[in-house]
């Protein structure tokens, strides 16, 4: 048995001749998706699997393949004779582009078998003359195949390639089964005292802790600091332990080249290591080389949600062996520029990081530990008299113990953000086709011409994307009501969710006013904290436009004072509606319904007027008399419909806010809170501007709770109220409606047309699966954002579905419902 | 809706046999949108009334609508259609009294040839441009005109009128005539821009015009808007937002022709127009800056695009806007569909936002914002500054915005001279904007006039050239 080890995820070439055997190999060892071969793709381009002159495209298409396969992490195996250079070189070159190990498979078998072998496969009649030059190109490649590039070439001669075992072997940095938890620690230079302090102050007990935690180490353990052997000690003895991992360093690699008598510079504090490692014995420095010489350059943590590099690693990496990944993983994506304190030039890697991993690494000395992108960076420049930081996972606390004292002048100051993370989005979070991941499992679709529209909307009205950390879900009308003289009933409402199994319904007074969303931050200090903005909050409308009323926010701001306490925060999001109608929606009223107000008013009394002066000399137009006349009075409803929710305004006075939700606060997405919360914590608010919601609660299983709650909708909407929202106290999962509303029979005048109690029975055709549909999957989108805000997750994270909300308001869908 | 016909000619009863419909009868006519009838009010020997009602089912109307019209907004299901006298009511009128129209009448031929007392009522006329517009179309026809303006809501009298009339014509005029002035001049000054419901051919307008239109001071303006403004492009995802959001559609209207509501006072016709001007000047200096890449971010419908192709030097250039109905409208203009494959090659076409970080804008020699910052929400510029100066990064950056000082040399304006702009700066605030961009981002600027140059005042539009340092 000869037993052939390959890397789990690698790119595996096959080379023989014509003949040898290698479709048959690979049939036997890997799945069938997991070959290339070059007959396939001939078979592809050319519908003929032996059409030699289709080879070049055949090719082109085979490296297409194995390249997305090799993008996508898929372990690849190439069925092609392979058996010149410039064949192999090309696929090195793909392994190579795509960071991944690439192992060749030699099938070495005689030429009369291949011969023979061809001759019984009548497809095949190309001359055994083929056979012989590939048999030649075979053998001056063996000769020096090993040079080629591949990490190892197995050659398989006479029995054993049918014997021959195809066994995997792990990445190094695949460390994916350790699941922690952990305790991440930043660059310690030297720092033994500080290093010591904070491993006591994480809860380990001589290198130990109680509760099974691992420490991992992010590299530069080493120079600049008191006491680098002491360091390594500490570290070193966790490590044999299996207490703790540790990745490279770029001052370990540097320290290492000089323990083996490479030519290094001597500097950035490599003196002092060099220095205290003197005083060693000759043992304890042997031991530190062939340490830190193992030190791998990133690993692959809990899963593949965790990744730990020195200096940081961009997506495509993870995982990935290659001389630029572990370059990466040191050094930083470098420019190979230095600036003016003769310091590398970095790229912000992190700023453009959107792979779902959190990378956790150190290298470039900040004031602070801070989130970039679901990144941080823990280097707190201890040995610059900063702090010595951890980073426990997963529950992303951070701890820090202070320097004892500057042990090293910096050459450059420390500055509070290496990168911050930036108010500015990249077009490719947003544009395109997209599906957005919902926590609790199931992913939404963005339609791109849905996107489009957004994009639109988004950029030439919206407020800054860090103060748009929400937009409001459409709701649902209830099923039509068959009562006569009404379209919908809080009947159909209360049976949809009894149906459901919710057994009790709040019912809140529906203002009829424009809808709102409040960000708003107690001080300007808390808004650069949370959101990293200057102002202290905004008010928004539907679409994200600002509200643009002069003290607005101030004046709210002053009104939910109660809340900071109450909630133990420093900002809050809060769903409201703001009233009146007309303070924002003027040109839509005046445009669209007082326009066809006055259009009727004028034109109807008109008609009713020449339709009596007929009936008065006999003829006989008594219909369209009565019809004229309730058309009159329609139109007369209509008019003040619309109007009972128009009142003047004189900058603020006369503006109201009526809050009923509060979505977010530190680090709660409260909008998950019951209802029932929501009214009793907003109801601690008592300010002239805030308009109290008024509500009902409803035992779905009484009788006597529902007609009370329908007799107190009647009233409320023959008295000129827009209706009422349902909704289920506690915040119900899957296919249950969030909320729907029951809007009152004058209201709809406004929806459906003056008119629109003459036509009830054809209006009751309506469909309501499209809107039904639309409101839980923008419902899901919203709640979403507020988990990711509240999760402190990255700005383009919480854009995601925020933008999400506004692409699916764009999908055509009954204005009317 | 009604229209009312009275004529006091003896026997005013013959306007029975003049419009076919009997003055005792109450008939109905099956409309594709509704129902109209005809029925007399009065009909005696000295005075006789005709009325033409229209009962518009608006369910059938948003059935019937034009293809242009946005799919999805409530303003298709409330609208005054049903209620204002309009396009639909000239359509049914040309229906229901079609051989009158004609001016054929066997029973009494002599006076269906002449003029004859006619007096026309509307009680509500659609009429953008108001009062004075119906004075100005009817009145060279021989029309007394009495046109008063309909408040929008009498409890709010703050709102101003609404833009309907109630219209009475008087005059000594041929019925046919009356009839045809009503069919062209309805729709023309309903003028709306969706739920146009009648066939716009021009030969329609020319027979039912004939003896009168030619000869009309205003027929320029009647044939423009009867011919009617349709866009084939419909835009229902933002017609959709803009209700959400509680704007009007127009609102939301995407700036794709940008040039000031009104002409400047002095203008002469001999002056190169100002888009003209500013175009040029931009040609010019991505020539003397010798780009061979051009970025132009805020495309518009591609005016510039255009005169960059035009330019074999610029081999490659790259059109940006937000508007998705910007970047069709310019495809549209550019005939891209049909534009030969090497022009084609040097032009990427597509659409981006100005506050999103995107590496498409990488690698120009030189980008131009040419009327496109004063787009941008104040609070939203520094994205616009970060994304250009500070990623993009091209060596070059041409910035063009009004110049507000020059504002008074525009009689009419009020306000600012789009509706979408957002500011509109002076010279200082203007290289107030640009010292700070350049300190920022490391670029260095010169200021060029554009257009005609007030000594005092400024030129009409400033130019901002930045060179990167």
């Amino acid at each position: 048995m000869t037993e052939i080890t390959i890397p789990e995820m690698s790119l595996v070439v096959l080379v023989g001749v014509s003949g040898s055997g290698k479709s048959t190999f690979a049939a036997k060892h890997f799945t069938p998706t997991q070959v290339i071969s070059s007959d396939f793709c001939r078979g592809l381009v050319a519908d003929d699997e032996n059409d030699q002159s289709s080879t070049p495209d055949a090719f082109d298409v085979l490296h297409y393949i194995v390249g997305t396969r090799l993008r996508r992490g898929l372990l690849t195996v190439v069925d092609a004779t392979n058996v010149q250079y410039e064949s192999r070189r090309a696929l090195l070159e793909l392994a190579k582009a795509h960071d991944v190990l690439c192992d060749a498979i030699v099938l070495d078998v005689p030429e009369e078998v291949a011969v023979e072998r061809n001759a019984v496969r009548p497809d095949r009649d190309f001359g055994s003359h083929v056979i012989g030059r590939q048999r030649r190109d075979l053998r001056r490649s063996l000769g020096k195949i090993s040079r080629d590039g591949f990490r190892r070439v197995h050659v398989l001669r006479g029995d054993q390639i049918d014997q021959a075992v195809v066994a995997y072997e792990k990445a190094w940095t695949d460390k994916r089964e350790l699941t922690g938890p952990f305790d991440l620690i930043g660059d310690v230079h030297g720092c033994r005292a500080e290093l010591e302090t904070l491993l006591a102050r994480l809860g380990y007990v001589e290198g130990a802790h109680p509760e099974g935690r691992t420490a991992v180490f992010v590299g530069d353990l080493v120079d600049r600091g008191p006491d680098t052997p002491g360091v390594l000690r500490i570290v070193m003895d966790m490590v044999e332990a299996g207490t703790a991992l540790c990745v490279s360093g770029n001052h370990e690699q540097k320290l290492t080249r000089a323990l083996n008598g490479r030519k290094v510079t001597v500097s950035h504090g490599l003196q002092e290591s060099l220095d205290q490692l003197a005083a060693q014995d000759a043992a304890f420095v042997a031991r530190a080389r062939t340490f830190m010489e193992g030190l791998i350059s990133h690993y692959q943590l809990d899963g593949g949600r965790l990744v730990v590099a020195h200096a940081g690693l961009k997506e495509a990496y993870h995982g990935r062996a290659s001389g630029r990944v572990r370059s990466f993983a040191l050094y930083g994506d470098t420019t190979g520029e230095t600036d003016e304190y003769g310091l590398p030039v970095r790229l912000p890697w992190a700023r453009d990081y959107r792979g779902r991993a959190m990378v956790v690494y150190g290298h470039t000395p900040t004031t602070e530990a801070e989130w970039i992108n679901n990144t941080i960076c823990l280097d707190t420049g201890v040995v610059f008299g900063g702090k010595l930081t951890a980073l426990r996972y997963p529950e992303r606390e951070l701890v820090s113990v202070p320097a004892e004292q500057m042990w090293y002048e910096p050459s450059r100051p420390l500055t509070k953000h290496g990168v911050r993370e930036p108010g500015l989005l990249d077009i490719a979070d947003v544009q395109g086709t997209r599906y957005v991941e919902i926590q609790d499992g199931g992913r939404i679709k963005v339609r791109e011409e849905n996107a489009a529209a957004a994009l639109e909307v988004m950029s030439r009205f919206a407020v800054d994307p860090r103060w748009l950390v929400y937009l409001p879900p459409t709701m649902a009308p209830p099923e039509t009501s068959r009562l006569d003289g009404y379209l919908e009933h809080p009947d159909e409402a209360f049976e949809e969710y009894a149906r459901a199994g919710v057994g009790r319904v709040v019912c809140e007074e529906k203002h009829m006013g424009s809808r709102a969303i409040a960000v708003l931050a107690k001080s300007p200090e808390a808004a650069e904290r949370r959101f990293g903005i200057a102002g202290t909050g905004v008010v928004y409308t539907r679409t994200g436009r600002p509200f643009g009323m002069e003290g607005l926010t101030d004046r709210l701001r002053e009104a939910v004072a109660p809340l900071w306490d109450a909630l133990d925060t420093d900002w809050v999001a809060l769903d409201c509606e703001l009233l009146p109608w007309s303070a924002k929606a003027l040109g839509l009223i005046r445009d669209q319904y007082a326009a066809v107000g006055a259009a009727a008013t004028a034109a109807l009394p008109a008609a009713v007027a020449a339709l009596e002066t007929a009936a008065g000399r006999g003829l006989d137009v008594g219909s369209h008399l009565v019809r004229a006349r309730r058309r009159r009075d329609n139109a007369a409803r209509f008019r003040d419909a619309y109007a009972r929710y128009c009142w003047p305004i004189d900058g603020l006075s006369g503006v109201r806010l009526a809050p009923f939700q509060i979505l977010a606060c530190e680090g709660r997405a409260t909008a998950l809170e019951p209802h029932s919360w929501h009214l009793e914590t907003l109801g601690l608010l008592d300010h002239e501007i805030i308009q109290p919601t008024r509500h009902v609660y409803v035992d779905l299983a009484s009788p006597e709770d529902r007609a009370r709650a329908s007799a107190w909708w009647t009233e409320m909407t023959e008295s000129g109220g827009e209706g009422m929202v349902v909704k289920p106290v506690e915040v119900p999962g899957g296919r249950v409606q969030p909320g729907i509303k029951v809007r009152g029979r004058e209201y709809l005048r406004i929806i459906y047309g003056p008119d629109y109690t003459e036509s009830l029975d054809t209006l009751r055709h309506r469909f309501l699966g499209k809107k039904r549909s639309l409101a839980l999957r923008e419902h899901a989108l919203g709640v979403e954002a507020l988990r990711r805000l509240a999760g402190g997750e990255p700005l383009w994270r919480v854009h995601e579905p925020v933008f999400a909300v506004l692409a699916m308001e764009s999908e055509p869908v009954d204005p009317r419902l | 809706m009604l229209l009312t016909i009275s004529t006091t000619s003896r026997p005013a009863t013959d306007l029975g046999y003049l419009l076919h419909k009997h003055p005792d009868r109450v008939q109905e006519f099956a409309q594709s949108i509704g129902q109209a009838w005809v029925f007399y009010p009065e009909a005696t020997d000295e005075r006789c009334t005709a009325a033409l009602m229209l009962d518009v089912d608006p369910i059938r109307l948003v059935r019937s609508r034009d293809r242009s019209a946005p799919d999805f907004s409530l303003g298709q299901y409330v609208n005054d259609r049903p209620y204002a006298a309009s396009s639909l009511l000239a359509v049914a009128m040309a229906d229901v009294f079609r051989t009158a129209r004609s001016g054929r009448c066997d029973a009494r031929p002599d006076l269906a040839a002449g003029p004859m007392p006619l007096e026309l009522t509307l009680p509500a006329l659609r009429c953008r441009g108001g009062a004075e517009l119906a004075h100005r179309l009817f009145e060279p026809l021989g029309w007394q005109v009495s046109a008063e303006a309909v408040p929008l809501d009498e409890q709010f009298p703050e709102w101003g009128e609404s833009r309907y009339v109630r219209l009475t014509l008087t005059g000594e005029v041929r019925l046919a005539d009356a009839l045809n002035h009503l069919y062209v001049l309805l729709p023309v000054l309903d003028d709306a821009k969706h739920y146009w419901m009648a066939p716009d051919e021009v030969d329609k307008l020319i027979r039912a015009g004939e003896g009168w239109l030619a000869a009309h001071p205003d027929r320029a303006l009647i044939a423009r808007r009867y011919l009617g403004r349709r866009t084939t492009l419909t835009r229902t995802a933002l017609a959709q937002l803009a209700e959400l959001g509680d704007d009007t559609e127009e609102a939301l209207e995407p700036p794709v022709e940008e040039e000031a509501a009104v002409e400047p006072a002095e203008e002469t016709a001999k002056k190169t127009p100002l888009n003209v001007a500013r175009r040029e000047a931009v040609v010019a200096v991505l020539d003397e800056l010798g780009a061979r890449s051009v970025l132009d971010l805020g495309c518009g419908s591609g005016q510039l695009v255009g005169a960059l192709l035009a330019r074999p030097q610029f081999g490659r250039i790259g059109a940006t806007d937000v508007s998705a109905h910007a970047l069709a409208l310019a495809a549209r203009k550019l005939r891209l569909d049909r534009m030969p494959e090497a022009k084609l090659a040097r032009l990427t076409l597509f659409q981006s936002s100005l506050t999103y970080r995107d590496s498409r804008f990488a690698g120009y020699d030189a980008a131009v914002l040419m009327e496109v910052v004063e787009h941008v929400d104040p609070p939203r510029l520094d994205a616009l500054e970060r994304v250009v100066f500070g990623d993009a990064r091209p060596a070059h950056v041409i910035v063009t915005t009004p110049n507000s000082e020059y504002n008074v040399h525009y009689e009419f304006l009020t306000g600012m001279r789009h509706p979408d702009h957002r500011f509109e700066w002076t010279r200082s605030d203007f290289t107030g904007w640009a010292a700070a961009v350049c300190a920022e981002y490391g670029y260095s600027v010169e200021f060029r006039p554009v257009g005609d140059d007030d000594p005092d005042l400024g030129p009409a539009t400033q130019m901002g050239v930045f060179h990167r340092d």
